[in-house]
C-alpha cells in the first residue's frame, strides 16, 4: 500500500519536472527578453539610485544622498505637484466623460458606434509627435485657430491674443487639453464593451418594475461595470503619470517651470545632465506613488 | 391619467435628452477628428494661407511645396549594412576581417527614417508575437514550479511606468554595443510583457481538453502548440500584433533615448527633431506629421476589428 503511494508520487514528481522543463523550454525566448531588457533594469533603477552616477567614469555609492538632494530640490515639487494637478484634473474628466460618450453610442446602430469608437481612438493612434505638432499649430500667438475663434472675429471671448503656451497662467491648461484628447480612446473602448456585457434581463426587468433610464443605468448597469471602471481609473493615472512627449515638444517644463513634471524632470536630469543616480532616484520615488495610488484604487474597487 | 401623463413626459424628457446627447457627441467627434483634418489640409497649404492670422478652413490651391521642403532638408543613404571588424586569435594564427560597409544611394532622410520605422514596427510585431503566444500558451495551460512568480513579475512590470527603466536601459545598451541601433528600441519593446498578458487571457478561453486529447493521441508538446494551441488563439495574436504596431510606431519617448544619428531616426523622431530646427514652418511640420501619421491609421482602420479586441481582453481581470 505504501510502496504504491510512493511510487505514484515518483511519477506526479516526475510528470511535474517534465512539465516544468517544457514550461520554460516554450517561455525561454519571452523570459530572454523580458528578464534582460525589463527586470534587470526595473532593480538597476532601484540599485544605482543609490549611487552617483554619471557618463565616462565609476559609479560611486552615496547611499541616501540621492533622495536627500531630492526631496530638498524646489523644481522636483513644484514637479510633483504639477503632476498630481494632471491626475487630479484628467482622470477624473477622462473617466466620466469615456463612460457618457460610450452610453450614448453604445445605443446608436452597430456601424455608428464602431464609426464614433474610431474617431475617439484617432488621436491615440495619430501619434504623440503629430498630435503635438498639430496643437502647436492651433495653439500659436498668431497663426493659431485657438486665438481665432475665440477672438472679436470669431466667438469673441477674449479681447486680444493669448500665448497659450508660454504664459504661466494657461500653459498647464493647454497641456492637459490634449493630454484629455489623446487618453479617452481606450477607456470608451472598454465602456463600450462593458455596457454590451451588462446582463439585459437585469435592465429588462428593472424597466418593466418602472425604472427610468437613470436608475436602470446607476443601479444596475454600472455595479456590474465596476472592474471596468477600476482598470480605466489605474491606466488613465499612469498615463497621466507619463505625460511626456507634450511636454518635452510643446513647453520643456517652462514657463517658469509651470509645467515641469516628474517625467520630463527624470529627462532632464538623466539625459540633458547625466546625472544617472538622481533621475533613477525621482523613478523611484514615481513607481512608488504610483503603486501606491493604484492600490488605494484597488481598495476603493474591492469596497464597493 | 395622471399616471398616463406621467409617462408621456418620461418618454418626451428622455427622447429630447437623446436628441441632444447624439448632437453633442456629433460635436465634440468633429472637433476630436479636426486635428487630423488640420494636419492633413495643412500639410497642402502654401506658405501665404498657413501663416495668415484668419484660418484658411479649406486650401483654396492644393500645393506640396511642403512635402518637396520636407524631402529636400536632409538626406541620408537609403540603407547600410556593416560587416567584420572582428579578430580572433586561434592556435597562433590570426583570423581577422576588415570592416567593410556597403551604403546604399543617397535619399532625403525622411524615406530613411520611414523605412527605419516600419522595419522597427514589424521587427517587434513578428518576433513579440511568437515569445508571447509560447509564453501565454503555458501560463494559461501548464503548472509548473516558478509560474506564480513569473505570473506576478510580468504584473508588476505591466503596472510600472515604462519610463522608469529607461536610464538603466541606456547605459545596458551601450555596454551591449546596441545603442543607436534600431536594435535599442526593438528589444525592450518585445521584452514588454503586455502581450504575454494578453495571449494569456486568450489561451485561457481554450478548453482544456483539447491539449489533453493532443497529448492522449500522442503528439508532441511542440505539435499540440503549433497544430492545436496556435490556430485557436490566433484572433488573439492578431490583436497582439497590431498592438505591438501601432504602440512601437508611436513610442516616442524610447525612440528619443535610444536613436541618435540622423539616418537611425524614425519617421516620429526626425519630425520632432526638424521641429527643433524649424519651430514655425507649420507647413513643413504638417508635411512631416502627416507622414508619420497616415500609414499608421491605414493600418488601424483596416485592422480595427482586431484592435478594439485587443484592448477589451487585455483589461477582463485586469
Amino acid at each position: 500500500m505504501a510502496n504504491k503511494r510512493i511510487s505514484v508520487n515518483a511519477k506526479t514528481r516526475r510528470l511535474m519536472i517534465h512539465e516544468t522543463v517544457t514550461s520554460y523550454l516554450f517561455l525561454a525566448p519571452f523570459l530572454l527578453f523580458f528578464i534582460m531588457f525589463v527586470v534587470y533594469p526595473m532593480f538597476m533603477c532601484v540599485y544605482t539610485s543609490f549611487f552617483d552616477a554619471t557618463m565616462g567614469r565609476e559609479d560611486i555609492f552615496v547611499g541616501f544622498d540621492n533622495y536627500v538632494t531630492l526631496f530638498n530640490d524646489p523644481v522636483f515639487w513644484t514637479a510633483l505637484w504639477n503632476t498630481l494637478i494632471i491626475v487630479v484634473v484628467s482622470v477624473p474628466v477622462t473617466c466620466a466623460f469615456s463612460l457618457w460618450v460610450a452610453s450614448v453610442i453604445s445605443k446608436m446602430h452597430v456601424a455608428a458606434t464602431s464609426l464614433f469608437r474610431c474617431i475617439f481612438y484617432l488621436p491615440v493612434v495619430t501619434g504623440s509627435v503629430a498630435v503635438t505638432m498639430v496643437w502647436k499649430w492651433m495653439y500659436n500667438y498668431s497663426q493659431g485657430i485657438f486665438n481665432y475663434v475665440l477672438g472679436e472675429e470669431g466667438l469673441g471671448i477674449i479681447e486680444k491674443n493669448i500665448n497659450w503656451l508660454g504664459d504661466p497662467k494657461y500653459a498647464l491648461g493647454c497641456i492637459i487639453l490634449i493630454l484629455l484628447t489623446t487618453s479617452v480612446g481606450q477607456p470608451i473602448v472598454l465602456y463600450v464593451s462593458a455596457l454590451d456585457n451588462v446582463d439585459k434581463s437585469l435592465v429588462e426587468a428593472a424597466e418593466v418594475d418602472g425604472a427610468t433610464p437613470m436608475q436602470a443605468f446607476w443601479k444596475i448597469k454600472w455595479p456590474q461595470m465596476m472592474p471596468t471602471t477600476l482598470y480605466i481609473l489605474v491606466i488613465t493615472t499612469i498615463n497621466s503619470f507619463q505625460c511626456f512627449a507634450l511636454i518635452q515638444l510643446l513647453t520643456s517644463g517652462g514657463p517658469r517651470n509651470s509645467t515641469m513634471t516628474i517625467m520630463f524632470y527624470i529627462y532632464h536630469n538623466a539625459f540633458k545632465l547625466y546625472k544617472y543616480g538622481y533621475g533613477n532616484a525621482m523613478g523611484v520615488i514615481l513607481a512608488i506613488i504610483i503603486a501606491i495610488l493604484s492600490a488605494i484604487q484597488f481598495k476603493m474597487g474591492e469596497e464597493k | 391619467m395622471n399616471n398616463q401623463n406621467r409617462i408621456e413626459k418620461n418618454a418626451m424628457r428622455e427622447k429630447i435628452y437623446k436628441i441632444a446627447s447624439f448632437v453633442a457627441i456629433g460635436i465634440i467627434a468633429f472637433l476630436f477628428a479636426f486635428p487630423l483634418y488640420w494636419i492633413i489640409t495643412g500639410s497642402f497649404k502654401t506658405g501665404v494661407e498657413i501663416n495668415s492670422p484668419k484660418p484658411v478652413w479649406i486650401p483654396t490651391e492644393w500645393v506640396i511645396d511642403n512635402y518637396q521642403r520636407l524631402m529636400s532638408k536632409r538626406t541620408a543613404p537609403l540603407f547600410d549594412f556593416s560587416f567584420g571588424g572582428w579578430s580572433i586569435k586561434m592556435f597562433g594564427l590570426v583570423f581577422s576581417m576588415n570592416k567593410f560597409t556597403i551604403t546604399g544611394p543617397t535619399v532625403p532622410a525622411a524615406i530613411r527614417w520611414l523605412i527605419n520605422t516600419v522595419f522597427m514596427s514589424v521587427t517587434s510585431m513578428l518576433i513579440t508575437c511568437v515569445t508571447s503566444a509560447m509564453a501565454g500558451y503555458v501560463l494559461a495551460k501548464k503548472r509548473f514550479w516558478g509560474r506564480g512568480l513569473i505570473f506576478s513579475l510580468v504584473v508588476c512590470a505591466m503596472a510600472l511606468p515604462k519610463q522608469v527603466i529607461l536610464i538603466p536601459l541606456l547605459r545596458e545598451m551601450s555596454t551591449l554595443k546596441l545603442y543607436d541601433t534600431i536594435w535599442a528600441v526593438i528589444f525592450p519593446i518585445v521584452g514588454w510583457p503586455f502581450g504575454v498578458f494578453l495571449l494569456k487571457q486568450f489561451a485561457e478561453g481554450i478548453p482544456t481538453e483539447m491539449v489533453e486529447a493532443c497529448r492522449i493521441d500522442g503528439a508532441s508538446e511542440w505539435r499540440t502548440f503549433t497544430d492545436v494551441m496556435f490556430p485557436m488563439i490566433k484572433p488573439g495574436v492578431g490583436a497582439c500584433a497590431i498592438f505591438t504596431f501601432i504602440n512601437s510606431w508611436n513610442d516616442y519617448f524610447m525612440q528619443l533615448i535610444m536613436l541618435i544619428s540622423g539616418k537611425n531616426l524614425t519617421i516620429s523622431l526626425g519630425i520632432a527633431t526638424m521641429q527643433g530646427e524649424n519651430a514655425t514652418d507649420f507647413g513643413l511640420l504638417m508635411a512631416g506629421a502627416a507622414l508619420a501619421s497616415v500609414p499608421i491609421i491605414i493600418v488601424f482602420l483596416i485592422f480595427q476589428k482586431y484592435f478594439t479586441k485587443g484592448i477589451t481582453m487585455g483589461a477582463v481581470k485586469g
